[in-house]
């Protein structure tokens, strides 16, 4: 079958998709997005976490066809989604849903939207990089886009927040102290931007 | 594998009834395990992210109606107060991500003994309203689940809402695991109060066939607080009455041994789980009613 939706802005045709096939498989596979990983592929690593109409979701565990005419943002669009939403005053009051909308059809800007690259990190990227929170680097997409997403509506959180926020994704190497730091940082900058 | 599409709930129901063996889809957080590790490949997947009825919760009278597909976030964020049970147990599930997409459609719908909406729904009393094309009826939840993973559904009937008593006392629900989250229950306990009809319902997860209540304790404990005009004093359940509760709770279990846990570790952990939400739930009315008389 036909799949056709949004990523990160860009509408997207995936052709001869299975009807069984994850989300996951078809960024990765068919439209050559892999930063959103594959790790267990039955919802309890968060390393395929992606947006799919603003939710943080398994994209492992979402039917391909059921992305139809949705929007989905991955890693890979994470810069480009954290720009926009700065540049229409945040989201911390909710209503995130108008600005979906906005980024609905978006061209890609001078960037190459398929790999992420070339264009500023995200604040929360930055933040993870300068509190060294990365080593192997498999839990990160992830754990950018679930992060992401709480300091989108929480942006004072508390660390029982974050720990909440994150407790859907594994990380096997850094024991999780620095990816604390990295969203306290993260947090903290956002406070100081505002 | 045909994916099926339906706009609205009218032709969900006509789907299902042209393809009974079809597989309904919903958050999909049990079916996409199965089929990524293939351990089902299902003709037809009838998918019902594109029903809107489904995702939308009323509240009547004495019950809130919750739409199938209503996610487990959105139970904890909007219905803490008329359902504090459910709103408990959906919390315990699984992680955010799982929280956003699964619900308790989906968990009717599977029918594991370990799912944690049943304990819950159990004890606060609820029917599960089940359509096809034939027409609508209501399922009392104690005549829901008929064996492990199996549930009162017809081939051609799809769950439409569950209708949940709203909470007239407190409630609680608790849950063994080896960390807070994405935790599988070893096993699990809910129990609400009913100070208007002064009885006691109970829900056990994990450590039987199927979802249980533990009909023996709520008699016991029904019988128990009136004789001693608990309802009425308020007073401190006697420590003999919770402990002989706990004991008809872990007798009521039929549990099994598997990697999670053993069998008796399961009736152990359901005895003391029965015991701490029986004085939890009990300071918390002993409280409210110090309030609304004042005398505090
Ligand atoms: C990592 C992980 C952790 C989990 N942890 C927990 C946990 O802690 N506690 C827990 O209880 N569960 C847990 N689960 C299981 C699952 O998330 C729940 O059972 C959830 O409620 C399923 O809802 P869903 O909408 O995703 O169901 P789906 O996967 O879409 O469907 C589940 C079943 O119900 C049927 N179904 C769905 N909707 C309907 C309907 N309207 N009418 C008739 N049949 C229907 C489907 O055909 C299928 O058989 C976990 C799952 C994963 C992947
Ligand atoms: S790959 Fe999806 S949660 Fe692990
Ligand atoms: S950095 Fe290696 S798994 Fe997290």
């Amino acid at each position: 079958m036909r799949v056709n939706f949004t990523v990160n802005g860009r509408r997207q045709e995936a052709d001869d998709v299975w009807e069984g096939e994850s989300l996951l498989y078809v960024l990765r596979e068919r439209l050559g997005l892999p930063g959103s990983k594959n790790a267990c592929e039955q919802g309890e690593c968060g390393s395929c976490t992606v947006r799919l109409d603003g939710v943080p979701v398994c994209a492992c565990l979402v039917a391909a066809g059921q992305a139809e005419g949705r929007e989905v943002v991955t890693v890979e669009g994470l810069a480009d989604y954290a720009r926009q939403r700065a540049e229409h005053g945040g989201c911390a009051t909710g209503s995130c849903g108008t600005f979906l909308q906005d980024t609905r059809g978006r061209a890609a800007q001078g960037q190459d939207s398929q790999t992420g690259e070339g264009t500023e990190l995200a604040p929360i990227q930055q933040a993870f990089i300068d509190a060294g929170a990365v080593q192997c680097g498999f839990c990160t997409p992830g754990l950018l886009v679930a992060a992401d997403e709480m300091l989108e509506h929480n942006p004072n959180p508390t660390d029982a927040d974050i720990r909440e926020a994150l407790s859907g994704n594994l990380c096997r190497c850094t024991g999780y102290e620095k990816i604390m730091d990295a969203v306290r940082l993260a947090a903290a900058r956002q406070g100081e931007a505002v | 594998m045909d994916f099926l599409r339906p706009a609205s709930w009218e032709e969900a129901l006509a789907a299902k009834a042209e393809h009974p063996t079809a597989v309904p889809i919903a958050g999909g957080t049990d079916v996409m395990v199965e089929i990524n590790f293939d351990h089902r490949r299902p003709g037809h997947l009838l998918d019902l992210t594109r029903v809107g009825d489904l995702y939308e919760w009323e509240a009547a009278e004495d019950s809130v109606r919750v739409g199938a597909s209503v996610p487990y976030t959105r139970i904890m964020e909007n219905l803490r107060a008329e359902l504090p049970g459910l709103a408990l147990a959906s919390h315990t599930v699984a992680s955010p991500q799982i929280r956003n997409r699964g619900g308790v459609g989906g968990n009717l719908g599977t029918a594991s003994p370990a799912g944690d909406a049943h304990p819950a729904l159990l004890a606060a009393g609820a029917e599960v309203e089940a359509e096809s094309v034939r027409g609508s009826r209501r399922i009392p939840i104690d005549e829901f689940y008929t064996g492990v993973k199996r549930n009162a559904l017809a081939p051609d009937e799809l769950i439409r809402a569950v209708h949940v008593k709203k909470a007239d006392g407190p409630q609680q629900y608790s849950k063994v695991g080896t960390r807070n989250a994405m935790v599988i229950a070893v096993c699990a306990f809910g129990l609400a109060l009913h100070p208007r009809t002064r009885t006691v319902r109970t829900g056990i997860g994990s450590a039987a066939p199927t979802p249980i209540r533990a009909k023996a304790a709520e008699e016991f404990l029904n019988a128990a607080l009136e004789e001693g005009g608990f309802w009425d004093n308020g007073k401190i359940i006697t420590p003999s009455v919770a402990q002989r509760f706990a004991q008809l709770c872990s007798g009521a279990c039929n549990p099994i041994d598997d990697v999670r846990g053993t069998a008796s570790y399961r009736r152990h952990a359901v005895g003391v789980m029965a015991r701490r939400t029986l004085t939890w739930t009990w300071e918390s009315y002993r409280g409210a009613r110090r309030l609304t008389e004042g005398a505090a």
